[in-house]
């Protein structure tokens, strides 16, 4: 069989300040026809770069070396004219984040009608008949009534699904998947993936499938290429790199994953938390006098408990209240109900009477990108909190480098900015700032979820051992079902709002109660999608 | 300086055309903020009959000069000058020109004399001077005036030099005060939102339906316009301007992590403005800036043309153009004040191209 896309030699420079960074060193690799090959490695490994360089879809401040063909003919190069044929028609792409790849102000109709008017010349009745065919080919069964919808009417999942229609429209022959799950819950990849899987089957198409999810590529490639730091170290037949990895850097992929089990509470361990029946709705007004007419239910009637050093599990789709609890609790949004800390019912104290507790109460949010402000230094980013709660007795200087070698890092880089580090850095950055007030509790709100496998395991022994040492109570939320067995003592399942199931970990994990639940760990654990 | 910041003014310095603008803006202003000694009618120094005079700085009566009046010396005089380096020579009195030439050499008549002498700033005219000149006003450039004078016979060298400085000064002001209060403003509403951004922003809305040019030609009809007055103005119905960006980059901001990680530590909500949103929101502002720095330039120069801003006394670059227009037989004054614009204007424009696309992070320099 003769390689459909044939990627030889490509090296990718990116110019910046006088300085060249080499995004991707001297990379090779073909795709045959009705072939997936993934290429897989963590973030900054140069996977999406590589993608886009095969239709020239690079800003201008790249520069490619080496050759690309696609079916005999050089992309290296191209003129645009002809690049544009390719885009779209021959080769199409879906991306991570559905919500931004989708024109909010077009309907889906419109949509998809463009790229098939562009290519095929459709429009009309025929471009019609043709989209409720393609949505109905990507699981959209009411594809009719669907066609006037906004993409903010839609779900995650639905979008990913529309974004996977439009690029089908033209009947590709080869598909580029960048992280098309990545943004998705559990249970929604899960279904994803298997469409991706039974579409390929039945149109005959090939597909480059970005992804640093090894569960995902087991399930769905043929071929895996590995890539670190720009190269591919590794590539070959997906069954045969699982059995058998070579380069220490796959066997270090492949060895990611979060293990362990939580370790034993205290039986006199004292309760910091409890929470009885707390009730967060929002109200929906209307009308000039702005009467309530309804209440958005983001949670009904949560009870939770949370003892030193234990952790507590809240896992659910996105969408089913677990950060608005976490919130709630922290008293950053309003809620009904009481919430005891330490004993004391906390709801209704005034924002002075409650910035005392603050030191005691902490939070580590999902996205390191977003929650360090870029325009301080580490330094000043940790020793934020010391500045409003006092430094307890100690240099501030000393105790930030304290804390940083704790969390690991290197106390020598604390005037660097958050730009400067790795995701995991950042994550661990977040965490000496919530940790540096010796707090009593924690709420970690998928601390876990926007990071590389690798490091992932890295961050959940830190929090394992960080618990250990101080007796901290975590409120751990998570929709990864792996990482919340490796941690929690006692997981709660929320569903739009309702808490479904709840007890030890140990017993949920191993006997699910409801459908729910085992709908959720059949997607996490075996990437198999089940009817809820 | 911050990594960030040594990156953003290496981008700039990359771009020729800001940078070099950047540095013949400073020399125009730097020299303009010196206009007293570059052009002035009051000599920088004086030597008489052996003591120094700074006349620049202080005031002397003409009798301090052995003349005869207690008014302040009008130091162009001829007879001031010969009273000056002639040591009060009762020629003076008579036939001061002659006695200006004779005391060239040291010595009157053969007597010697104290001889004295004027250091005067290289444009010898302020720019409310009134000169003889030959013939009628505007007259043409020559020797003398080196932009030729208005027509009340002032120099216009002289008042481009002022003028530019008043424009500058005036633009500088209103912006920094304009944006003081609308970042100020938009920050409030749009870190704190609901009803106090709902009230604030009705408030602005009809603020910025009033026309701001008519209300100051109605206040310049009853009260006597002055420099601070018009800035007064300026800012009173220019601050709304900045409040849009800001508080649109704050209502995005304040759901941001960063921002909810703060509030979770209890830091205050003036410090998580200040430290946290607004840097972050700077960006955005300084994309406005040079509009309305340039904005606050043309504004001023139009309500001089009409005859609404400044007093004709003061020197105005707008007035100037007023008269261009009233006397299209001296040419001059066109294009003294069309060049005067176009430069400032340009430069500025420039610098805060090269600031923008400083600031701009997806901006490549190669």
């Amino acid at each position: 069989m003769s390689p459909l896309l044939e990627v030889r030699d490509l090296t990718i420079r990116f110019r910046q300040d006088g300085r060249v960074n080499e995004a991707v060193k001297q990379v090779s690799f073909t795709v045959a026809k009705g072939e997936t090959v993934a290429l897989v490695g963590e973030s900054g490994s140069g996977k999406s770069v590589t993608a886009l360089a095969t239709v020239s879809l690079l800003p201008d401040s790249a520069e490619v070396t080496g050759s690309v063909t696609w079916a005999g003919r050089e992309m290296v190069g191209a003129a645009e004219r002809d690049l544009r044929r390719v885009r779209g028609n021959d080769i199409s792409f879906i991306f991570q984040e559905p919500m931004t790849s989708l024109n909010p102000l077009h309907t889906l109709e419109r949509q998809i009608a463009e790229s098939l008017a562009l290519h095929q010349g459709l429009s009309g009745a025929a471009a019609r008949a043709r989209i409720i065919e393609l949505l109905h080919k990507v699981g959209i069964s009411d594809g009719e009534s669907r066609l006037g919808a906004y993409p903010h009417q839609l779900s995650g999942g639905q979008r990913q699904r529309v974004m996977i229609a439009m690029a089908l429209a033209n009947g590709p022959e080869l598909l580029v998947a960048d992280e098309p799950t990545t943004a998705l819950d559990v249970t929604i990849q899960a279904q994803i993936l298997e469409l991706l899987a039974e579409l390929k089957r039945a149109e005959g198409m090939s597909m480059l499938f970005i992804t640093h999810d090894l569960g995902i590529v087991r399930a769905i490639a043929d071929r895996v290429c590995v890539m670190q730091g720009g190269e591919i170290v590794e590539q070959g037949p997906t069954a045969a790199i699982f059995a058998n990895p070579q380069h220490p850097y796959t066997q270090k992929l492949l060895a990611a994953e979060a293990k362990g089990r939580p370790d034993p509470v205290a039986a006199d361990a004292p309760e910091v938390l409890r929470t009885d029946a707390l009730r967060i709705w929002f109200p929906i007004t209307a009308g000039l006098l702005r009467k309530t007419v309804g209440h958005v239910k983001a949670v009904n009637a949560a009870s939770i408990a949370v003892r030193a050093g234990e952790t507590l599990g809240v896992v659910g789709e996105s969408g089913s209240g677990k950060t608005t609890l976490g919130l709630a609790i922290l008293r950053l949004i309003r809620s009904d109900g009481p919430v005891l800390f330490q004993g004391r019912d906390i709801q209704g104290l005034q924002s002075g009477d409650l910035r005392p507790l603050r030191a005691d109460m902490q939070v580590v949010f999902q996205d390191p990108f977003g929650s360090l402000s870029p325009r301080m230094t580490v330094q000043e980013i940790i020793a934020e909190g010391l500045g409003v709660h006092g430094a307890r007795g100690g240099n501030p200087r000393d105790m930030v480098a304290a804390m940083m070698a704790e969390v690991g890092l290197d106390p020598a880089t604390m005037a660097r900015y958050p730009h400067e580090f790795s995701g995991g850095q950042r994550q661990r950055v977040a965490i000496a700032r919530a940790m540096i007030l010796r707090p009593k509790l924690v709420v970690l709100d998928e601390p876990t979820s926007a990071l590389d496998m690798t490091v992932q395991v890295q961050i959940v022994d830190l929090l394992r051992d960080l618990q250990r040492k101080y007796g901290l109570a975590y409120l751990f939320i998570s929709h990864d079902l792996r990482v919340v067995r490796a941690l929690a003592h006692h997981v709660i399942v929320m569903k739009q709002g309702d808490v479904v199931e709840a007890g030890a970990a140990s017993e949920i994990f191993a006997n699910p109660q409801t459908a729910y639940t085992r709908a959720l760990m059949a997607a996490a654990f075996d990437l198999r999608a089940e009817a809820l | 300086m911050t990594p960030l910041n040594q990156r953003r003014w290496r981008n700039f310095k990359a771009n020729r055309r800001a940078f070099w603008s950047l540095i013949l803006f400073s020399v125009l202003f730097g020299l303009s903020l010196l206009a007293e000694f570059i052009a002035n009618d009051k000599p920088l120094l004086i030597r008489y009959a052996g003591g120094y005079y700074t006349p620049i700085f202080r005031f002397y009566p003409e009798t301090a000069f052995g003349g005869d009046f207690q008014t302040e010396a009008i130091y162009r005089d001829t007879f001031v000058k010969c009273l000056v380096v002639a040591a009060a020579n009762d020629g003076c009195l008579d036939d001061p020109a002659a006695t200006l030439a004779d005391a060239a050499d040291g010595d009157i008549g053969g007597t010697a004399i104290a001889k004295g002498f004027i250091l005067w700033p290289p444009i010898p005219y302020s720019f409310n001077t009134i000169n003889d000149i030959d013939g009628t006003a505007p007259s043409p450039p020559d020797a003398k005036h080196w932009l030729g004078t208005d027509d009340t016979a002032r120099d216009v060298a002289a008042r481009v030099i002022y003028g530019f400085r008043l424009s500058v000064a005036f633009a500088l002001i209103v912006t920094f005060s304009t944006s003081v209060i609308g970042i100020a403003a938009g920050a409030v509403q749009g870190y704190f939102g609901g009803l106090i951004d709902l009230t604030f922003q009705r408030i602005i809305e009809l603020w910025g339906a009033i026309p701001t040019l008519y209300v100051i030609i109605i206040m310049a009809a009853f009260v006597r316009m002055n420099f601070w007055l018009l800035v007064f103005l300026m800012v009173l119905f220019g601050w709304t301007g900045l409040v849009g960006v800001v508080r649109a980059e704050f209502l995005r901001a304040r759901n941001f992590e960063y921002v909810r990680a703060a509030r979770a530590l209890g830091v205050s909500n003036r410090t998580i403005m200040f430290r946290h949103v607004l840097p972050n929101a700077m960006v955005a502002t300084l994309t406005f800036l040079p509009f309305i720095i340039t904005g606050a330039i043309g504004t001023l120069a139009s309500l001089d043309f009409l005859g609404f801003g400044l007093p004709s006394s003061l020197p105005s670059l707008g007035e100037l153009t007023l008269q261009a227009k009233q006397n299209l037989q001296a040419p001059w004054l066109g294009f003294t004040a069309f060049i005067t614009f176009a430069t400032m204007l340009s430069l500025l424009v420039f610098i805060f191209e090269g600031v923008r696309d400083a600031f701009d992070p997806r901006k490549i320099f190669r």
